[in-house]
């Protein structure tokens, strides 16, 4: 299925105006936000800062109490949760787990799974799985909607360094193959950073956005965050696509990133 | 044909274990236990309101049920912690329904036949709402099977999918709600949440799918319900507990052969 052959370009998703409140406490506020066909958005914001709520709006799980959300008819979302508790009274094979709701054919799931490099691991019990596992079995669910944007919230915590490269690797590597949008939440700037377009730094409202190495010099962001990760940023982006040995000069100089576009809330 | 006692009652308990097996499921899943146990006492008010207003007591129990578990999830996160929420609403609507039996004048109620249960005492009639209520249950749980399983797995996955997790709530709690006010003659009130869980906790032991847990839970309700009538018919014990008994003696036949199996393959 053709999925780049250039359709209108409508945004895949937007909000406009969005605002979220819970219990009278405004968690968002005035965010204007959209996506386009196989752009890869970063939300990065402190804990508590709203941007988990800010994708279950985007999901639809949580009804905006201003502004709105509209799709681009037809578009599917694949959605990777950050944290999905499997009560242990319940057995619930990999293979099972990813025909929910829908079935699927064991050839699609052996397909789907041999894809996140875990091929071996259908008819093993979900609670057995190694968080690693776990979270690529988790994505192989997203990928079987074929979806035209992957939600990821937080998808890597709990894996260690390593761990959490090669998974970043992988989602990478699915894009290009989909060809899908992908929006991803962490609160772990540095280690999604480089392969984004663009990165929203949310707190609330939308403090600043634009290009990693912009983001990360905004005074907004800083404010925020700290100055603590720019040596580990570095080392990710060095470390993203290309092996330990290289030698490249990503150009993200500080002088670069005066340039900034801040968007101020 | 169905005139003897035995055949009625039997086939009435088989028909609620048929209800009870996958129901159990979702409330051992979703950590519903205190839920069904608020649910189901709140019958006892109902078996009161329906013997004061002359109503059928299964409309009354249904309806009190239903009332109970809407009033629970409204309630649900509204500052107490769930269980304390369940602990007030259960144990009161129990106090209430048995103050408010003591007010009916001149009806003689024999309390305990809807606190333990009469399953004997099925009549025809009984057993044709037992059945249909049952039957009504287990279709609307296979008919939602796949949504159930993926809401109660995790809401926000469950929204992602285009599955509404509210309206599964629903139709547990619809479900819980009919289960209730059939199983009130079989067991009783106070171990309907007893037929929802031991089965399925028991089937837990040895099932590897969600779908072979139900199955599970169903074949284990029955035979309890089966030995249950037996130890009742010859020692004269009362029917409901004794059901209860005989799920828990499976519960922890499966549980020992669970364990050891498992260490077995684990070594």
């Amino acid at each position: 299925m053709p999925r780049l052959s250039g359709g209108p370009s409508v945004s895949l998703i937007t909000a406009a105006g969005l605002g979220v409140s819970y219990g009278g406490r405004k968690v968002l506020f005035d965010i204007n936000f959209q996506m386009e066909r196989g752009e890869i958005v970063t939300i990065v914001g402190p804990n508590g800062s709203g941007k988990t709520t800010f994708l279950r709006a985007l999901l639809g799980v949580v009804q905006p109490s201003r502004g709105r959300i509209t799709r681009a008819q037809g578009v599917t979302v694949g959605y990777v949760p950050q944290r999905l508790h499997i009560d242990p009274g319940l057995p619930l094979p990999v293979a099972r787990f990813l025909s929910l709701p829908k079935r699927r054919s064991a050839a699609e799931i052996a397909q789907v799974l041999a894809r996140v490099g875990v091929p071996d691991v259908a008819r093993q019990n979900m609670a057995t799985l190694s968080g690693g596992q776990f979270q690529r079995v988790l994505l192989a669910r997203a990928l079987l909607v074929k979806p035209d944007i992957l939600m990821l919230d937080e998808p890597t915590a709990g894996l260690d360094q390593p761990g959490v490269a090669s998974f970043y690797r992988l989602i990478d590597e699915v894009r290009r193959e989909l060809g899908c949008a992908v929006l991803s939440v962490s609160h772990d700037l540095h280690v999604v950073m480089s392969a984004s377009d663009r990165v929203i730094c949310i707190n609330g409202h939308v403090c600043c956005e634009g290009a990693p190495h912009v983001v990360r010099a905004a005074p907004e962001y800083r404010a925020l965050f700290g100055l603590g990760t720019g040596g580990a940023l570095a080392l990710y982006q060095h470390s993203h696509d290309h092996d330990h040995t290289h030698d490249h000069d990503h150009d993200h100089d500080h002088d670069h990133e005066k340039d900034h576009a801040h968007h101020a809330g | 044909m169905l005139d003897d006692f035995m055949l009625r009652a039997t086939l009435a308990g088989l028909a609620v274990a048929m209800a009870t097996g996958p129901l159990g499921c979702f409330v051992v899943w979703r950590r519903m236990a205190y839920f069904g146990d608020a649910t189901a006492h709140a019958a006892i008010l109902g078996v009161a309101l329906a013997l004061g207003f002359q109503i059928s007591i299964f409309v009354g129990t249904m309806v009190v049920a239903l009332v109970m578990a809407m009033i629970v999830s409204v309630l649900a996160g509204r500052g107490w912690a769930m269980d304390t929420t369940l602990g007030v609403l259960a144990h009161s609507a129990l106090a209430f329904g048995l103050v408010a039996v003591s007010f009916l004048p001149a009806v003689r109620v024999d309390l305990s036949a809807y606190l333990f249960g009469d399953i004997l005492a099925v009549s025809r009639f009984d057993l044709a709402v037992i059945a249909a209520g049952s039957v009504l249950v287990l279709g609307l749980i296979l008919w939602r099977w796949s949504a159930l399983l993926t809401a109660t797995l995790n809401e926000d996955l469950a929204h992602a999918s285009g599955i509404n997790p509210g309206h599964e709530r629903l139709v547990l709690t619809i479900a819980l709600a009919v289960v209730v006010a059939v199983a009130l003659k079989i067991v009783g009130a106070l171990l309907i949440a007893a037929l929802l869980i031991i089965p399925a906790a028991a089937a837990r032991n040895f099932a590897r799918s969600p779908e072979s847990m139900a199955l599970g839970a169903i074949v284990i309700g029955g035979l309890s319900v089966w030995g249950g009538l037996q130890l009742s018919l010859m020692q004269d014990t009362p029917s409901g507990p004794s059901i209860v008994v005989f799920a828990a003696l499976i519960f922890l036949a499966t549980t020992i052969a669970g364990t050891v199996l498992q260490n077995r393959s684990g070594r």
